[in-house]
């Protein structure tokens, strides 16, 4: 084997691992966001004697409030890369994306950078949910009424 | 029990997730909508109800979460008022994360500076 072929072997076999590792990683992060959530949702219920579903709104603000705060702190940004999507699927990365592009386009004005750049990156989220909800309920009600 | 199930799924969800970022093309935004749409997809086909029964929090928390309470609100809506049920109910349960992502979003954006 010259150097040549042993580079292209190289070459072939590095990604694999590191996509396999960026799977575990992502399993094991976005695991442990799940678990904590759930015992968020327990301590509240408990203490305040809310209901499952008043708990689990109340749990996904606090999630939201601390994303936006650790984004603005500015170490949010660096946690995000190193979890991958471990931290992009929980609501931590929809939080994160109005936040840091709140705090990027702050500095071309508060209307026609902030206002106009609020939901770049999770428009998406919110067009593409609302229409298939939508078509999803219309169908709903035409084949099951 | 709901603790290993919550870590299970949440853990399972972003391991796909992440699965679809090393292999495809796609990029973040991507992934998120299309987990958002497989959320009020799942909600539709009725999973979704029994995930949030057994896993708790780890169904609560993604994304998809977000898809599922469009879809609820917007068939609620429908039971009690109609066509016009549907526009107005659409948001009335997803309204906490939009409103909760504004309002913290947009006050700790006045108080706070970007870092570059």
């Amino acid at each position: 084997m010259n150097k040549e072929e042993y580079l292209k072997l190289v070459k072939k076999h590095e990604p694999k691992e590191k996509r396999v590792e960026n799977t575990i990683y992502a399993f094991l992060i976005g695991g442990t966001v799940g678990f904590l959530v759930e015992g968020i949702i327990q301590v509240l219920m408990n203490i305040f004697a809310l209901s499952r579903i008043d708990a689990s709104s109340w749990t996904c603000l606090i999630v939201i409030f601390v994303s936006s705060l650790f984004t603005a702190l500015g170490f949010f940004d660096n946690w995000m890369s190193k979890g991958k999507a471990g931290l992009l699927i929980p609501t931590t990365g929809f939080a994160h994306s109005v936040q840091s592009s709140a705090l990027d386009y702050k500095r071309e004005g508060l209307i026609t950078g902030l206002g106009s750049n609020f939901f770049k990156l999770a428009g998406s989220v919110i067009l593409y949910g609302i229409l298939s909800a939508f078509i999803l309920v219309i169908v709903r009600v035409i084949v099951f009424g | 029990m709901i603790f290993i199930w919550a870590f299970i799924f949440a853990g399972l969800m972003c391991a796909i997730a992440q699965i679809i970022l090393d292999n495809t093309k796609f990029t973040p935004g991507h992934v998120t909508t299309l987990f958002t749409v497989l959320g009020s997809f799942l909600a539709f086909l009725g999973v979704y109800d029994k995930l949030i029964a057994t896993c708790g929090g780890g169904a609560t928390t993604i994304i998809s979460n977000f898809g599922y309470l469009l879809y609820t609100g917007a068939l609620e809506g429908y039971r009690m008022y109609g066509i016009l049920g549907i526009f107005s109910g659409l948001l009335s349960k997803g309204s906490v994360a939009i409103v909760g992502a504004v309002v913290f979003a947009g006050l700790m954006t006045l108080f706070f500076k970007p870092k570059d």
